[in-house]
């Protein structure tokens, strides 16, 4: 067969999309594509995940392997530098040249840059590319003060990047009055504003930047109304220009205001050269967006491929995963009256704000503005998309918060047609036959199946609810139910054992479950009913529906002793009191070690000697640490500001208070925190569950960080706190993981796992957008004044006291099996032997 | 065939552990004794568990799969089944010695004479 070649130039996002549809389509093609970036194409939308911890390869949109298998010849590092129309051939930097019969512009944008003098200094950068991120994130570490030029879409998203980079307090500078004045109006600019100041932006507008000041590197940037603002370094973000110089030295025809001119098929003034993606200038308009770019690329492949289809106009609604601040548009957002009714619900204490388009005749949804919560987008985008009439109080749409069953009734009325991934242009109809024919029961299975939700992921919200609505539809129960012994979740049973005053393992059986509890159903009940009551876990008839180590409160070690972890709140210890462990230690004949956590294990200790061992410890001040337990851990400290030279505060004081306050709190995994006095961070408070670190103006609060087999940065949660709001944070924090996170999950699991991330956990904690923050400071006030030692009491309870015995039938003996080895001076476990 | 079995005294009921177990020494032997309260059932079974052969079985969680009684060692949460001391788990664990238990005026005795 005689194959017609095919080349692209550049391997961007919509490159890569291109040649997938193509193969799809197929084979008949020789395919070449020619790279500027030394990269292969990834994921631009998510570039900004790049500071947040995702690495090149989790941006890649398909390995290089992919090319290989594809049949994809790929030259990376090497741009195309002319083009031959007459011969049909392109020369790149490299002087390699290759012919086509069709030639393919997939050239993207670049950042525009105004004409402003003192571009060339050091420290001026623009942001598009991994490198333009690679030079930036190694600049700012020298950087103390930086400003983003353009309060648009990208300025507002580097802004924040900056931000994560530790810089404090970063400036946008905007030139209009308002932020986003292409895509939102003044009221939703407003709210905008005040929330990105509250995340730490500084926002100046009405700002015309007149110079970039400095010797080699920029120091000071200076306006046209005589202002100046220093600034250590500058990020260039004021809006995009296509790359089309070289379709236009090649004769192509090209837009007075920039971008390669196409018509429906894509087709430049040459008919044999297309241009796709953000170079093309198609009806008019630039599409600076991912989704519009997809299209196209699958327009030019079905054509080229005998199938016909045109691009007419694409649907420009967005949803940002905007700096923590939710903002969509959808359909014709800026339409106003009399060409419409417009509905618009205004909180400013919560910064929300949501706006929307109605027909005059009231049936019909044209457009709307959401800020601060976008949770309905998707269905507000659907029920314009798909003109579905309206209820008969159309403010409904936007007031109140979004549940489940409105959103069930929602999709319902969907038409099989409704576009749901625009990115992939994957329908209702195609995700519900996933469900149904391919067994698809998650969103993972989904992606895989269909490749909904792989692009920008704004529609992944909805994706999740088509994937429940049409597994219910199929009669399937979803199941996140404890074991085979409760039909609940753990979440449902939290519930459930709160309401009926459920005291004991049985009781919780007998009146939400059936059969006889297993070694799954047990702890995890025993620890719902610490987390809610939080009284001696030991009491009768619950002591044995606790995990092993619980119902001894200690660890079980290796040939069958136990270690003794008493707690040293903070890591703070005094001279007698490691003079009491000493004399304990030498007397059971401990092994004794520091810990990860700054304190003490002691171990080696027979059964029997636990109760001795703890009531000689109890009588010197010490109290259990619940090394055993699910619950908190350790709360680790540095020194601080009473001896640290750089200390801001007094980070182990504020240890101690955090650690004594939440002692002995069951949750559905263990959980540890730390202070830091400054941000030296000698404590790692950023590997914590929540982590706390002092900054000039009060406290620094990060969660959900992890450290263990996969270790994970604690995310900011809330800035400069005193310690009265910090500690009210946590409250709310710990409440709202007690009572939702899965069996056996730590912080960072649950967080990872929760829609919305980050931002919905600061809409929850910090804006307390659930109402809770009241209810939950009460409850975990009461579980702190609940708290007792539990070793305390055990050892003052003969009855309890007595299941501490070895043997029922000879109380006083040991376990003769147990068996040490020398070491070092010390005792060790003897090995076990492997069967 | 209870003729045939030397019985051990154990302990008294109210010593037993609810829904638990508790260890029994016999000379050089030990023996886990569980009391599995909500079924008014009583199991004896080796103390030693097969896996890494630690003397751990009193100590574990008792529990059941679909009715079937069994027990959950504390190391490495291996499950074994009271009525046979079969390992629950599909692995290649040896079977557990299960003991035959009476009850006679409030005291517990273990038939020593393991039944399997
Ligand atoms: C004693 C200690 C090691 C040491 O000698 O330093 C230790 C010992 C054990 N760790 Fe640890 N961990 C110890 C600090 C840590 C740390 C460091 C820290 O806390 O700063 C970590 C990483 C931080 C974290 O948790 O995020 C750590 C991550 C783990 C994990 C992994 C958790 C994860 O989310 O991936 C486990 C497994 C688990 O909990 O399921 C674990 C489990 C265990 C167990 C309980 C394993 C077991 O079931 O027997 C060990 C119990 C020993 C015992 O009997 O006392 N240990 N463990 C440390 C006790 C600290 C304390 O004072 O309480
Ligand atoms: C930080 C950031 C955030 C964004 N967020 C969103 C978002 O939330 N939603 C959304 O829809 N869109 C977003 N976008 C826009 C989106 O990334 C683009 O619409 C999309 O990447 C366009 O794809 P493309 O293939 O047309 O261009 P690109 O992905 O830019 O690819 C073009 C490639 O061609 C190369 N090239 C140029 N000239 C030549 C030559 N002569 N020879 C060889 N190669 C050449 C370039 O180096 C580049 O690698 C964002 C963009 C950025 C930078
Ligand atoms: S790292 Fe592993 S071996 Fe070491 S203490 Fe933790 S759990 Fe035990
Ligand atoms: S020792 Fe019992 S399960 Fe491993």
């Amino acid at each position: 067969m005689n194959h017609k070649n095919i080349i692209i130039i550049g391997n961007g996002m919509v490159c890569y999309k291109f040649c997938e549809k193509l193969r799809s389509n197929s084979s008949d093609f020789s395919i070449t594509v020619f790279g500027e970036e030394s990269v292969s194409a990834y994921d631009r939308v998510h570039l900004s995940d790049y500071f947040n911890g995702k690495t090149p390869e989790d941006l890649a949109l398909a390995p290089m392997n992919w090319y290989q298998q594809q049949d994809v010849r790929l030259y990376l590092g090497d741009p195309v530098t002319s083009i031959d129309r007459v011969r049909k051939t392109v020369t790149a930097l490299s002087g390699r040249t290759a012919s086509y019969d069709y030639l393919i512009f997939a050239t993207g944008s670049s950042a525009f840059v105004p004409a402003i003098s003192g571009l060339e200094k050091h420290g001026v950068f623009v942001y598009r590319t991994l490198e333009d991120l690679n030079m930036i994130r190694d600049y700012s570490r020298k950087a103390k003060s930086a400003a983003v030029l353009g309060g648009g879409l990208l300025g507002l998203e580097a802004a924040k990047a900056l931000l994560d980079l530790g810089i404090y307090n970063p400036a946008v500078i905007e030139f209009a009055p308002r932020l986003m004045p292409r895509q939102i109006d003044p009221a939703a600019s407003r709210v905008l504003q005040s929330q990105l100041e509250l995340l730490g932006l500084r926002i100046l507008l009405n700002k015309n930047t007149s110079s970039i000041d400095g010797q080699e590197a920029i120091s000071a940037i200076s306006f046209d109304d005589g202002t100046k603002m220093p600034a250590d370094m500058l990020v260039i973000s004021a809006g995009i220009r296509p790359r089309d110089e070289l379709a236009k030295s090649c004769g192509l025809e090209t837009g007075s205001k920039g971008g390669i001119v196409v018509n429906e098929y894509l087709q430049t003034s040459d008919p044999d050269i297309f241009a796709i993606g953000e170079c093309a200038l198609a009806g008019q308009t630039i599409y600076g967006l991912v989704a519009p770019g997809y299209e196209m690329a699958s327009v030019v492949a079905a054509n080229l491929s005998g199938s016909s289809k045109q691009f007419n106009g694409f649907d420009m609604s967005t949803k940002l995963k905007l700096a923590g601040v939710d903002v969509a548009s959808f359909g014709n957002y800026f339409l106003g009256e009399p060409h419409c009714r417009t509905i618009t619900f205004e909180d400013t204490q919560k910064g929300i704000y949501k706006r929307i388009n109605i027909s005059n005749d009231g049936k019909h949804l044209l457009g709307g503005i959401l800020i601060g919560d976008a949770g309905d987008y998707n269905m507000l985008m659907q029920t314009t998309n798909n003109q579905i009439v309206l209820p008969a109080a159309p403010e409904s749409l936007i007031i109140g918060t979004r549940d489940t069953n409105s959103s069930a009734q929602g999709i319902n009325a969907l038409p099989q047609e409704a576009l749901i991934c625009s990115c992939e242009g994957i329908t209702k109809g195609a995700i519900c036959n996933a469900v149904n024919e391919q067994n698809c029961e998650n969103l993972d299975d989904i992606k895989k199946c269909t490749k909904a939700g792989t692009g920008c992921g704004g529609c992944v919200p909805m994706i999740k609810d088509l994937i429940n609505y049409a597994l219910k539809a199929k009669g399937r129960q979803i199941s996140n139910t404890v074991c085979e012994h409760f039909d609940y979740s753990r979440q449902n049973l939290y519930d459930l054992i709160r309401i009926h005053n459920i005291k004991s393992y049985n009781e919780a059986l007998d009146q939400l479950g059936n059969g006889d509890g297993c070694e799954t159903c047990k702890p995890l009940v025993s620890s719902l009913l610490a987390s809610i009551w939080n009284e001696m876990i030991l009491k009768r008839g619950n002591d044995t529906a606790q995990d092993s180590n619980d119902r001894f409160l200690a660890n079980i070690q290796k040939g069958g002793s136990y270690s003794v972890v008493p707690r040293i709140p903070g890591g703070e210890i005094t001279p007698d009191r490691l003079m009491t462990i000493a004399s304990v230690a030498k007397k059971y004949n401990l092994y004794t070690k520091i810990t990860g956590g700054q304190r003490i294990d002691l171990f080696g200790a027979y059964l029997s000697d636990l109760p001795l061992i703890w009531e000689e410890l109890i009588a010197a001040g010490f109290e259990s640490g619940h090394a055993y337990g699910k619950g908190l851990r350790t709360v680790k400290s540095c020194v601080g500001s009473t001896w640290c030279r750089f200390g801001l505060h007094d980070s182990v004081s504020f240890a101690i208070r955090i650690e004594e306050r939440y002692k002995g709190l069951r949750a559905p995994h263990k959980f540890k925190s730390a202070v830091s006095g400054c941000i030296r961070e000698c404590a790692e408070a950023q590997s914590k569950d929540f982590g706390i670190i002092a900054t000039e103006k009060g406290w620094n609060l990060y969660v959900c960080g992890n450290g263990g087999s996969k270790p994970q940065h604690a995310l900011l949660l809330a800035a400069d706190l005193d310690s009265e709001t910090c500690i009210r944070y946590i409250d709310r924090f710990l409440m709202f993981y007690i009572k939702t996170a899965d069996p056996l999950t730590r912080t960072a699991t649950w967080l990872n796992k929760m829609d919305g991330g980050i931002e919905h956990l600061k809409d929850v904690v910090v804006r307390d957008s659930l109402g809770m923050a009241a209810q939950w400071e009460l409850e975990i006030s009461q579980l702190v004044s609940n708290y007792r030692c539990e070793w305390k009491e055990a050892v003052e309870n003969p009855e309890i006291r007595k299941r501490f015995r070895y043997f029922v039938n000879a109380p006083e003996e040991k376990d003769p099996s147990i068996q040490f080895e020398k070491m070092r001076g010390q005792k060790k476990a003897a090995e076990w032997t492997t069967a | 065939m209870e003729t045939n079995t030397n019985w051990l005294a154990a302990c008294r009921i109210e010593d037993a552990a609810e829904d638990g177990g508790v260890c029994v020494k016999h000379g050089d032997i030990q023996i886990a004794l569980f009391y599995f309260k909500r079924r008014n059932e009583w199991y004896a079974t080796q103390n030693e568990c097969p896996h890494r052969k630690q003397m751990a079985l009193s100590r574990g969680m008792i529990g059941a799969a679909t009715g079937e009684p069994k027990v959950a060692c504390p190391f490495h949460k291996k499950t074994f089944s009271l009525n046979t001391g079969a390992c629950l788990n599909g692995d290649d664990c040896e079977n557990l010695k299960t003991y035959p238990v009476k009850l006679e005026n409030g005291t517990v005795y273990i038939g020593i004479n393991p039944k399997s």
